[in-house]
């Protein structure tokens, strides 16, 4: 029986992680073999203080876990299926199910993140792995002197363009709207980058080639008339995120996209249930503001464990 | 060095290179080629699960590890355009590969439909 169960590795579960091992709670933190945080694949990391050089993603999630086993966090590998209620000696506890284990613990902390979503266009699944892509930083060497496609106009999106621009000999960013929404750091940097160019006001409608990708159909969202074929030898695709709930949508509260819903203490809707980072209902999804999550949620479920064990710490204690 | 390598049933991923996959090819009935690369995250998670795959079914299935950066031609050659990349070969033939880390029992029982 654990104190606290986290779920999910990245920023948010490893800062809970932190705390909760600090604070002495019996922790466990389970991280998939699916879905790896998204910024283990992210190139640098430029805007997380104490980094003055930047960091890559997957040195900075290293560090973060090394840090965390410092304090004696436990770490198991499974992708969870299904959370259940239940009690032990009139306590409410509860069981994480994953496929093959069950866990039980007092407190769970929902720190699953999100994954780049789909475009949902022809070609675009029979092509995954065969120039259809969502991780630059796996697949961009084998893109040497190519032309290839970015889809999106965020900061994944500009960022990932400009370390495409090291293997590729032109990449196209293909933007729904006719400015990018990435911090204007990066926004400058693609503007005025040889290799990079434009494709304003477009989406994709189609992927084809042969045994891999050659050539991607563009549409102008303003007028539907409007196509264009791009030969590229690669598309990578970060146009928006679906965030990694679908375990949880039948026990806690979400919002319409699937984001679980928290209030200021990253509680959940669901009594002892809290969630943090890029699966929750905010404003900005970044490492800072998950870890500030996760160290919110592993307080109050510290919190909450202390009043349901009946050892509650004067006026913080939850309702 | 060649004769050791090849063991006749490892229970670990064996290492392959350019010049030795052919040969790996050959020898292994049912082999499972873990194409990877020190930059890619989701092969670094991948890593572990193939150890333990090769460790529980030794005997049954023969996994390899290639590191692609250092092998080009093998990646060229198989068209890799996204790794981790799982080559399967059964009697000396390329059956099917796998894009992308899944959880271990999934992995297996993608691996086994080629089997």
């Amino acid at each position: 029986m654990y104190d606290i169960i986290i779920v999910g590795a990245g920023p948010a579960g490893l800062t809970a992680g932190i705390y909760a091992s600090r604070s002495r709670m019996k922790t466990l933190l389970l991280t998939s073999q699916i879905n790896p945080s998204l910024i283990t694949t992210t190139d640098i990391v430029e805007n997380f203080p104490g980094f003055p050089g930047g960091i890559t993603g997957f040195e900075l999630i290293e560090r973060f876990t090394q840090q965390a086993k410092l304090f004696g966090l436990e770490i198991a590998e499974d992708d969870v299926v299904s959370l259940e209620r239940d009690s032990r000696d009139s306590m409410d506890i509860w069981k994480v199910n994953t496929s093959s284990r069950s866990f039980e613990g007092f407190s769970l902390i929902l720190a699953t993140g999100s994954q780049y979503a789909h475009l949902n266009v022809p070609g675009e699944e029979k092509y995954t792995g065969k120039g259809v892509s969502y991780c630059a930083t796996c697949d961009g060497p084998f893109y040497r002197d190519a032309h290839v496609a970015v889809v999106g106009g965020g900061n994944t999106a500009v960022q990932e363009a400009l370390f495409l621009t090291r293997f590729a000999s032109r990449v196209t960013i293909i933007h729904r709207r006719d400015r990018l929404r990435a911090a204007q750091v990066l926004q400058d940097r693609a503007v005025s980058h040889e290799k990079i160019s434009f494709e304003w006001n477009s989406i994709v409608e189609e992927v084809t080639g042969g045994d891999t990708v050659e050539e991607i159909r563009i549409r102008d969202v303003k007028d539907p008339a409007k196509k264009k074929t791009l030969e590229v030898q690669g598309v990578f695709v970060f146009a928006g995120y679906i965030p990694n709930t679908a375990f949880a949508r039948d026990v806690v509260a979400c919002d319409e996209s699937g984001y679980v819903i928290v209030d200021d203490q990253m509680r959940t809707s669901a009594k002892g249930v809290y969630a943090c980072g890029d699966c929750t209902k905010k404003l900005l999804r970044q490492v800072i503001t998950a870890c500030g999550d996760g160290a919110t949620a592993a307080f109050a479920a510290e919190q909450y464990i202390q009043d349901l064990k009946g050892n509650p710490y004067g006026t913080w204690s939850v309702s | 060095m060649g004769e050791e390598k090849f063991v006749e049933n490892p229970d670990y991923p064996i290492e392959l290179s350019d010049d030795t996959i052919s040969e790996a090819v050959k020898k292994y009935p049912f082999i499972v080629v873990d194409c990877w690369a020190e930059w890619c995250g989701p092969c670094r998670m991948l890593g572990p699960v193939i150890e333990s795959l090769a460790k529980k079914h030794q005997g049954e299935i023969v996994f390899a590890k290639l590191d692609v950066e250092k092998n080009s031609q093998t990646a060229a050659e198989y068209g890799i355009r996204s790794i981790p990349n799982l080559l399967v070969f059964k009697d000396g033939t390329k059956v099917g590969d796998i894009v992308g880390a899944m959880p271990e029992d999934k992995l297996l029982e993608r691996i086994r439909t080629f089997k």
